[in-house]
């Protein structure tokens, strides 16, 4: 191989950065653990979907509740789990339960390093009037 | 480089180009393919604004601006006109039908305050020349709609509206001082994205009246179906004459404003034959 | 090839270095604009559109103007524009990046930027003018790389190559056609409503975008050894006149139209350019300059003494590029917002921050320009290799 030097030299550069994550996590004090939520403080026990799938797809629930309200005026949603109905709002229906989003959404959020950008626009209720 | 080298990358540059742009074809079609399907005829809303219930320095009228501002939670930099926003605002009458080009005006007419919106045209230039959809004209009731999820901030429906009904936020809305604590739970919007009226969308879900509609006291503003001969709207179109702003552009704007002069056909033309309507009005 | 453009000499090379400083400050600027908003520009609720949709504009053109020298070479096979085309569609590349790159820069959210192509919206002539945009692109690359490759090995290009070509001469007719939809489809402003505003860019593109080729193909001459040769440049010059006759000659037809009729909503936009409105006559000076460019272009380029004269013809050019720059670049847009649809007249002039971010993409496109010529005239074996 032509400038074999060069070329290895290069590869374990972009070897130590890629793997830069996982080495700097080991070395430093990063805690493994997963953030502590504060669930709902209103008495709700039970979510609009199951907690699992809420893990796991709760972005994708958002971005669909979006379409349907703002584009096609559906505004209603009929929950898989209970059978439910309720109103498709992150600011009246998600953050009516869980309404300190600072030791809920945030705390996982700042953990996974996620920015979601949701709160430029949505009011959170404790900032409104 | 050497030719194999070259040849290699070309490959894996073409490859990758290949399965970016099949997803992004088979995205297109599909799109293009799921358009929305006709709907059966449904609601035509529209607004009458009786002038002649306006005065200058009228109360009336900063309660309903604000009741709009403050439902939607309108960014006020009226101390910054460059980044003005608004949705709903007044104009002297002479302004707002400037073609009209209007000499020796009536007096009453000469500082009428006009309320201008968005008119939620039926053929409305705005939504024709939207890249994304951002913008679109709902089929079910008329209402020329806003998804400030997807718009891309172009502004080229801002250039297409000939009222001036659209505005785009220049800076953050936040950043205004009346929304440092938001007055309603209202999705703001932010910067980089056009705004204007929806007819209070989320207040017609729930099958209130839009929030400038419901300030007023005495019919100053009527909002309803244009599809049911019975509402109050073709009631009161049935009865006055009412212009709109620019007809002639074709856009079919969907608010009407009564100017005429406050006595009656009968008391000004006695001998004038009156129409009437089947089952309607004289 | 792209190699070519790694070597060079020191005036190369402190050319290129003086580019990427104005890219950086200007991207530096562009940075603050994407998290402050378009506030830092002059634009405002009336004038929406301003220095970067007019830069666009202008660029389109000049990228459609490649079609001048390729539609006489390859369908009517004069020979003398055969060392041109490809200087040509070396321009056309870095025009057409230009204009991506200054609509880029004017959208609100252009991380959102693949909405246009996630949501189709075919009733949009802005959906129309990404497409058009990005196959001119496209067709330009592959055909300038397949050409030069094909010269490089001092064979025939490939025969499959031969449509593409003749694909790209229509093609590059329909971009600034399809630009100048976007404005003339427009029931909300009069002053850009008219039939003849496409024959109107394509006129000024054909003249402005050859007349830069030219002042190119001088400075390559200069600083290498190739020589278009006199029957291109002649030729090239003659196209130049004549597309600007007609350009001068369509802006004559509107301004009858709009002052003959008297109709206000026509005339308040002229009066704005050319003696203001309500105060503000920020543009007529500019107008007044563009007038005169032109009246002296057309003395200088018609009169075949002057015409024949490189100095002359040189300030000819230099002359037309002005005087449509002028125009497209900076009447045409704003006085389509000035009056507004409610009669009002509303200053804009671009800012400091707008201006650094709009020079950054010409030096882009310089960048991108410079490599490319610099590898087509390294791929000839015509770059002066001057020892210092």
């Amino acid at each position: 191989m032509y400038d074999a030097s060069k070329i290895v030299a290069g590869l374990a550069v972009f070897a130590v950065l890629a793997t830069s994550p996982l080495w700097f996590n080991a070395l430093s004090n990063a805690s493994p653990a997963a953030p502590a939520l504060q669930l709902p403080t209103n008495g709700s026990t039970e979510c609009v979907e199951a907690t699992d799938y809420m893990r796991t797809s709760h972005m994708a629930l958002l971005n669909r509740w979006r379409d349907e309200v703002v584009r096609d005026d559906i505004r209603t949603y009929t929950s898989e789990l209970s059978g439910k109905s309720y109103t498709m709002s992150l600011t009246g229906t998600c953050l009516d339960c869980h309404s300190d989003k600072e030791k809920f959404c945030d705390a996982c959020h700042t953990y996974s390093a996620v920015d979601p950008y949701c709160w430029d626009c949505h009011v959170i209720p404790e900032e409104a009037k | 480089m050497k030719s194999s080298r070259r040849r290699f990358l070309k490959f894996v540059g073409l490859s990758a180009a290949g399965v970016v742009g099949s997803t992004g074809v088979t995205r297109t079609v599909r799109a293009v393919s799921e358009h929305e399907p006709p709907a059966s005829q449904g609601k035509r809303w529209a607004m009458v604004i009786d002038l002649r219930k306006f005065s200058k320095d009228d109360a009336l009228i900063d309660k309903i601006i604000s009741a709009c501002n403050t439902a939607h939670n309108i960014p006020d930099f009226s101390d910054d006109p460059k980044n003005e926003v608004k949705w709903i605002w007044t104009e002297d009458f002479e302004t707002a039908f400037h073609s009209q080009e209007f000499h020796f005006i009536r007096e009453d007419l000469k500082d009428k305050p006009t309320l201008l919106l968005c008119n939620h045209c039926d053929n409305p230039p705005c939504t024709r020349v939207c890249p994304t959809e951002a913008t679109w004209k709902r089929e079910s009731d008329g209402v020329v709609m806003m998804d400030w999820h997807r718009c891309i901030g172009c502004r080229y429906c801002v250039v297409a509206c000939p009222y001036g009904s659209r505005s785009f936020n220049w800076k953050n809305p936040r950043t205004a001082s009346n929304l440092a604590n938001p007055p309603s739970t209202y999705p703001t919007r932010m910067r980089g994205v056009v705004e204007k009226c929806t007819f209070c969308d989320e207040r017609l879900a729930r099958g209130q009246q839009p929030a400038c509609v419901e300030a007023c006291s005495n019919d100053e503003m009527v909002f309803g179906d244009l599809n049911d001969p019975g509402s109050k709207v073709r009631q009161i179109l049935a009865e006055h004459l009412a212009i709109r702003r620019k007809p002639e552009l074709g856009t079919q704007p969907e608010i009407y404003y009564i100017v005429e002069d406050p006595r009656t056909l009968q008391e000004v033309a006695p001998a004038v034959e009156v129409f009437e309507e089947e089952g309607g009005h004289a | 090839m792209l190699e070519k453009a790694l070597t060079g000499s020191r005036s190369y090379w402190s050319w290129i270095f003086v580019l990427l400083v104005i890219i950086g400050a200007g991207v530096a600027c562009w940075f603050w604009q994407f998290h402050e908003g378009l506030t830092i520009t002059g634009l405002s609720r009336d004038v929406v559109w301003g220095f970067y949709i007019a830069q666009f504009t202008f660029l389109v053109g000049v990228a459609a103007s490649a079609v001048m020298v390729v539609l006489p070479y390859y369908l009517h096979d004069y020979k003398a524009f055969g060392k041109m085309t490809i200087l040509g569609e070396f321009l056309a590349i870095p025009a057409v990046i230009m204009c991506m790159l200054f609509i880029f820069v004017d959208m609100g959210m252009p991380n959102r930027i693949l909405n246009v192509f996630l949501h189709p919206s075919p009733h949009s002539m802005m959906f129309w003018d990404t497409i058009a945009l990005g196959g001119y692109l496209l067709l330009n690359i592959i055909i300038s790389h397949w050409t030069l490759s094909a010269e490089r090995r001092e064979e025939p290009p490939p025969r499959w190559l031969k449509p593409i070509i003749l694909l790209s001469i229509p093609w590059a007719v329909s971009i600034h056609t399809v630009t100048a939809f976007l404005y003339a489809g427009l029931a909300a402003r009069p002053f850009w409503l008219t039939a003849i505003l496409a024959p109107r860019f394509l006129a000024s593109a054909f003249a402005a975008g050859p007349a830069i080729l030219l002042l190119l193909a001088f400075f390559v001459r200069r600083v290498s050894t190739f020589d278009p040769g006199k029957k291109a440049i002649d030729a090239l010059a003659k196209i130049v006149t004549y597309a600007m006759i007609i350009n001068v000659f369509f802006v004559l037809m509107e301004l009858f139209t709009a002052l003959y009729s008297d109709i206000p909503e026509h005339v308040t936009h002229f009066q704005f350019l050319f003696v203001g409105l309500d105060g503000d006559n920020t543009l007529a000076p500019w107008m007044w300059v563009s007038s005169v460019l032109a009246l002296v272009s057309l003395v200088v380029l018609i009169n075949p003494k002057t015409r024949h004269n490189y100095n002359w013809l040189l300030f000819g050019c230099v002359t037309v590029v002005v005087s449509l720059w002028i125009d497209k670049g900076l009447g045409m847009v704003i006085a389509g917002f000035v009056p507004s649809p409610l009669g009002k007249v509303v200053h804009y002039s671009p800012t400091a921050p707008e201006l650094m971010i709009s020079l950054a993409v010409y030096a882009i496109g310089a960048l991108v320009l410079t490599g490319l010529y610099k590898i087509a005239l390294e791929v000839r074996g015509q770059i002066k290799h001057i020892s210092y």
